[in-house]
């Protein structure tokens, strides 16, 4: 390759930009997600599921389904996201786009960052979208179920960011679906109390506010950190293979 | 300074000063632990509410101090893992894993034999109790992960990543343990509250605390010198060293 090409190559990676770059990323991983309908669909049965289970397995009367309604909720939802996960880096890592990805001159972490917001979109979103139907199921009141949705909504984006870090560590491993289990569920349990006590006060007709906040509080912090050691696992997974 | 830092990272470095260390921990800390445990189990007065069973509190507390200063420690040595490379920090940090994990089943389960008598109860889903059940959780993940990849610089740098993410989460953790306790159950009775200690019992106590730190230094020391073997077994030192111990 003559020194002009070279030249014309690079200004030309230089030309897509930060965001340019992040948006692309999203709008692939959507792409793809639409073109494999089972995968979109399947956290949502598994969340059905789950939630149909409690009412079977310990009581279906109103009085149980009301207390716990909210509580077997955010924990069916957990455990929808937690199963989703493995395919947030899976496929882009054995068809090798994954390191096309980190070849990149932006940043990997904003990348990561766009991914996982697109597995977001793909998986928590929907989720939150059908919890009204079940709360409904569960006898839960408009109120406690406009207030678990909110705390879903700003819950669920936190769920996919600390998992993308276990998505990231395992990636590659033998048996990496229970590992990655191992590994998040113990960083989830923060998210979990504080998604169904916010539930739990709106129930006993106290400000949610606060808790919203502290809620909001862990978007943040995981916005900020996650995808840094999310980045950090992906290139020492990948110096792995 | 900076000649000291890079002999740290030395392996064979480290051997020597192991074994030279390592006989003044295990003795001082077997000392400090049997005159701790004798003193406390035997001479220590009893205490006015719950009579001899709080005796078992010369080992749930060490255990618990450790439990989770062994996860601040693994912490620590995960950015010197991350940051400079160092051998030596890896290998603490895969040694000293199983330790904590120990310390801190140790601790859950002294908790446990310790609450049958006073609280009436084997397990309690109290704030202190939960959130040292995470921590074993935490170590369980630190564990199962360093297991399960296969190349050794991979899993060393992997499972840093991992110990500090945890190392993050764990003050979010125990403040929304305690947030939810707080919430779900008013404390019936609370194991924060003891009334002041006394002089016989604390002395005991502190010298069981220091004896098992110092267990724990020859422990951890004879856990990495084993490791250091598995993974220099193919340089000329280890082999000298085999070789010179065989005749």
């Amino acid at each position: 390759m003559n020194a002009n090409a070279s030249i014309k190559v690079q200004s030309a990676q230089r030309s897509v930009g930060v965001t340019q770059a992040m948006v692309a990323v999203f709008l692939r991983d959507v792409r793809v997600a639409f073109r494999q309908k089972q995968d979109l669909l399947n956290p949502l049965l598994f969340f059905t599921m789950v939630v149909t289970l409690f009412p079977l397995g310990v009581s279906p009367e109103v009085a149980f389904l009301k207390q716990s309604g909210a509580g077997i909720l955010w924990v069916a939802a957990l455990l929808s996201v937690l199963l989703s996960l493995d395919h947030l880096f899976r496929h882009d890592f054995d068809d090798g786009t994954l390191e096309q990805l980190m070849l990149q001159p932006q940043p990997l972490f904003l990348l990561v960052l766009a991914k996982t917001l697109a597995h977001w979109m793909l998986t928590g979103l929907p989720l939150v979208l059908l919890t009204p139907v079940l709360g409904l199921m569960l006898h839960l009141d408009g109120n406690s179920v406009a207030t678990l949705c909110l705390t879903l909504l700003i819950g669920t984006p936190v769920l996919s960011l600390i998992g993308s870090i276990g998505a990231a560590l395992t990636l590659g491993l033998r048996s990496a679906g229970v590992l990655l289990s191992l590994l998040i569920i113990p960083l989830y349990i923060p998210v979990l109390i504080f998604g169904t006590g916010t539930v739990a006060a709106a129930v006993e007709g106290a400000q949610v506010s606060g808790y919203l906040a502290l809620m909001g509080a862990f978007l943040v912090l995981a916005l900020t950190l996650a995808p840094f050691a999310s980045a950090a696992a992906l290139r020492i997974s990948l110096s792995n293979s | 300074m900076w000649q000291f830092f890079h002999k740290l990272g030395s392996p064979k470095w480290f051997f020597g000063i192991a074994n030279r260390f390592m006989p003044w921990l295990l003795a001082g800390g077997l000392i400090l632990l049997v005159a701790g445990l004798v003193w406390g189990l035997a001479f220590a007065p009893k205490d006015y509410l719950q009579g001899n069973s709080y005796r078992i509190i010369f080992i749930h507390v060490p255990s618990a101090f450790l439990a989770q200063s062994i996860y601040i420690m693994m912490a620590s040595a995960a950015v010197v893992t991350l940051v400079w490379r160092m051998k030596l920090a890896d290998v603490f940090v895969k040694s000293v894993a199983p330790v904590g994990l120990m310390f801190t089943f140790l601790a859950l389960f002294t908790g446990a034999v310790w609450g049958k008598p006073t609280w009436g109860t084997w397990w309690v889903w109290d704030a202190r109790l939960t959130s040292m059940l995470i921590l074993l959780f935490l170590y369980g993940g630190v564990i199962a992960l360093d297991r399960s990849i296969n190349d050794e610089k991979s899993a060393a740098r992997a499972v840093a990543v991992l110990v500090l993410v945890g190392v993050v989460n764990i003050p979010i953790i125990k403040y929304s343990v305690n947030w939810w306790n707080t919430l779900h159950q008013p404390a019936t009775f609370k194991l924060t509250e003891k009334p002041a200690m006394a002089m016989e019992m604390w002395v005991p106590l502190l010298l069981s605390v220091l004896g098992l730190y110092l267990l724990f230094g020859w422990l951890a020391c004879l856990r990495m010198k084993t490791e250091i073997l598995v993974r220099e077994r193919r340089t000329r030192w280890v082999k000298d060293l085999v070789l010179a111990g065989r005749k």
